[in-house]
């Protein structure tokens, strides 16, 4: 029961004033993040990062997560009202959430949301608080061998199971590598990678400025560009009749929702996957398991349910590695993971021992957040519909603003608001090319772990490269990392296969 | 489609740019591989991009995007470089307005809730609360009764 114990002693800190408030804050600002079209949690905690060093780590993270959290729920709001999603996270929202606000069902598909997504965060909560000791545990007898052969897996993921161009994926990890070595060499102490011999190279290029860049401004010229016209917002009113019928229609769906929930947790876990093919997925499989499954994509409240479930689920599983392993499970994530370094705390299994008070905090503030989330979420809902009228313009130039600050205020130097500016153009142009963003954030953060971990490893067996396959625990991690990025190449000689005797004829 | 080849050029040529030995000996080993697997998946895209042209008949950009998205850009630009001389609380409003005006096209109450609370925010915010200076440039003499008034 020490288990308890510790998630007492969090809550402790979790249900201060100063941190009941800062989830408050946190839950209500993600949600309307999240309900913004072009907006959602990545872009959300990346503006927000530089504003945290108002307040102590703990609070800082819990405030980040709350935003996080708030999103996942506020994605829904524009899936429902306006049949675009708020978030990528909330695609599958709109098959069936879009139709019921059409059919004058607006409110109960927002109630429905909302419950949902409070099930599935709950359920994938203590899931997360269950499987977070354990997994620390084993983690703890990582050596560096180990560490580089995880961040080598989490990359491959991305090849494997990303779903994105392969050659692109590829190479936006070596390009988000290549730049998490700009600086001073992590060994020797030499100045590399010293573009144009600019002094503010030096101290390489932060991930804030990167992300502030990708998912700020570049987010925002590509939203410019996607919405033209503004789209009309369907009316919702939600009384507490209807909250009422719409928990009592969820008690019959406890099948999909609990599905949903596991399912969203683990496939959350996976760098790659996370919360948008979680809900995907969900969806899908709801509709196979449906007696009904004619209604979905015309309204069915299941088809609500389901996504919203497992993309809550999804969020909280991309915690769980980035906390007990120090390997982020997601774009958004790896931000927070970024944070983590930036306020002196070491992501890992360390944290459990060194900062007991700092992870249970976290996990028991994810308890509050979501059960913040889903009142704020409920009660707000006019505040919602009103705000989703805002012109986008308004959004879009204040956003511009705090990006510029946001990026100013860390480091206090011109260098990285120009870095940002440069990023944001470039990351419109490549992903407007198609290129996957999340590989090159999550390689920027994760570079120095894994050059690191690397040449400690090679120094240590002096230059024995065989160590890494040596050693049972990396040895096994290389060996799924090599499956992994061979799954694409496979599937390709196999068509090639099909194609060749066709071609034959 | 052109176009696109051009900018798929243009978004695979900057890695490929610093292609080199820049790190040194020893900890450049690192940058330098990771430098070359980017230059071949480039070339490889590249080539790619060469043979498989015929499914992309959608062009990268129509000119009415690429009109706002350039004008954006620039003012941000124009922005950014204004800071250092003239000072974020000028700058920043001035783009605001720019913003809002020549582009949201909205009516004068939005612009001046907007473009007069965003740096009162700004400067209670960063300034008082977190004690960070912002660039003021040439405005800073106007900036020190404020200071003596919240410090």
């Amino acid at each position: 029961m020490e288990l308890l114990g510790h998630l007492a002693d969090g809550f402790a800190t979790s249900l201060s004033p100063l941190n009941l408030m800062i989830v408050l804050l946190g839950v209500t600002a993600g949600l309307f993040i999240g309900a913004m079209p072009g907006l959602g949690s990545v872009n959300g905690v990346a503006i927000v990062l530089p504003l945290t060093f108002i307040v102590p780590p703990s609070s800082a993270i819990i405030l980040l997560a709350a935003i996080y959290y708030g999103a996942m729920y506020g994605g829904a709001i524009s899936s429902i009202l306006l049949g675009i999603p708020g978030a990528s996270t909330a695609v599958a929202t709109t098959f069936d959430g879009r139709p019921m606000a059409q059919q004058g069902k607006a409110g109960l598909a927002l109630i429905a949301a909302a419950c949902a997504s409070f099930v599935g965060g709950t359920i994938s909560v203590v899931l997360f608080t269950l499987f977070a000791a354990p997994l620390a545990d084993v983690a703890l007898a990582f050596g560096p061998a180990e560490e580089f052969a995880l961040v080598l897996l989490a990359f491959t993921t991305f090849v494997g199971l990303g779903g994105d161009d392969i050659l692109k994926t590829i190479m936006m990890i070596c390009f988000g590598l290549a730049l998490s070595t700009v600086g001073l060499d992590l060994i020797s102490g030499q100045p590399r990678l010293i573009f144009f011999d600019e002094p503010g190279f030096f101290s390489g290029i932060s991930f804030l400025v990167l992300a502030i860049g990708v998912y700020g401004i570049g987010e925002i010229l590509y939203t410019i560009e996607t919405q033209k016209t503004a789209p009309t917002v369907t009316p919702a009113k939600v009384s507490f009749k209807e909250v009422w019928y719409g928990i009592k229609l969820l008690n019959k769906m406890w099948k999909s929702l609990t599905f949903g929930s596991v399912m969203g947790f683990f496939v959350g876990m996976l760098p790659a996957a996370g919360a948008t093919p979680a809900a995907l997925m969900s969806y899908g499989i709801a509709k196979l398991m449906s007696k009904t499954p004619e209604k979905f994509g015309k309204g069915a409240i299941e088809g609500v349910v389901a996504p919203e479930t497992a993309n809550n689920a999804a969020s909280t599983g991309s915690l769980l590695p980035m906390l007990t392993l120090g390997i982020p499970g997601s774009p958004t994530t790896a931000l927070l993971l970024g944070g983590m370094v930036m306020w002196g705390l070491v992501p890992g299994p360390m944290l459990f021992i060194e900062q007991p008070d700092f992870v249970w905090g976290l996990i028991s503030s994810l308890y509050t957040a979501n059960l913040a989330a889903v009142l704020v979420n409920l009660a707000l809902i006019p505040l919602f519909v009103w705000a989703l009228r805002m012109p986008f313009t308004v959004l879009c130039s204040v956003v511009f603003v705090l990006c510029l600050v946001g990026g100013y205020a860390p480091s206090q130097k011109m260098h990285d608001v120009w870095l940002i500016v440069a990023f944001g153009v470039g990351g419109y142009l490549l992903r407007k090319a198609d290129y996957p963003m999340a590989p090159l954030v999550l390689a920027l953060v994760l570079g120095p772990l894994m050059e690191k971990s690397f040449r400690q490893t090679l120094i240590a067996e002096q230059g024995n490269v065989m160590a890494f396959i040596e050693r049972p625990l990396s040895g096994t991690f290389i060996a799924i990392s090599v499956v992994f990025f061979m799954l694409p190449m496979i599937k390709h000689v196999k068509r090639l296969l099909k194609r060749a005797p066709s071609a034959a004829n | 489609m052109v176009m696109s080849a051009y900018f798929m050029w243009h978004a695979t040529v900057l890695p490929i740019g610093w292609n080199g030995m820049t790190g040194g000996p020893g900890g450049g080993a690192f940058p330098f591989w990771l430098s070359a697997i980017m230059f071949v998946t480039a070339g490889a895209i590249i080539v790619r991009s060469f043979n498989g042209q015929l499914d992309n008949e959608t062009p990268f950009f129509d000119s009415e995007t690429l009109r706002s998205v350039v004008l954006v850009v620039i003012s941000l630009v124009i922005t950014v470089a204004l800071i250092p001389w003239v000072g974020a609380y000028v700058a920043l409003p001035l783009f605001l307005l720019w913003y809002l005006k020549g582009y949201g096209r909205h009516g004068w109450v939005v612009i001046g809730c907007i473009t007069i609370g965003t740096p009162l925010f700004l400067f209670f915010f960063f300034e008082v609360t977190l004690k960070i200076l912002l660039p003021k440039g040439l405005t800073e003499p106007f900036f020190i009764p404020l200071y003596a008034r919240f410090f």
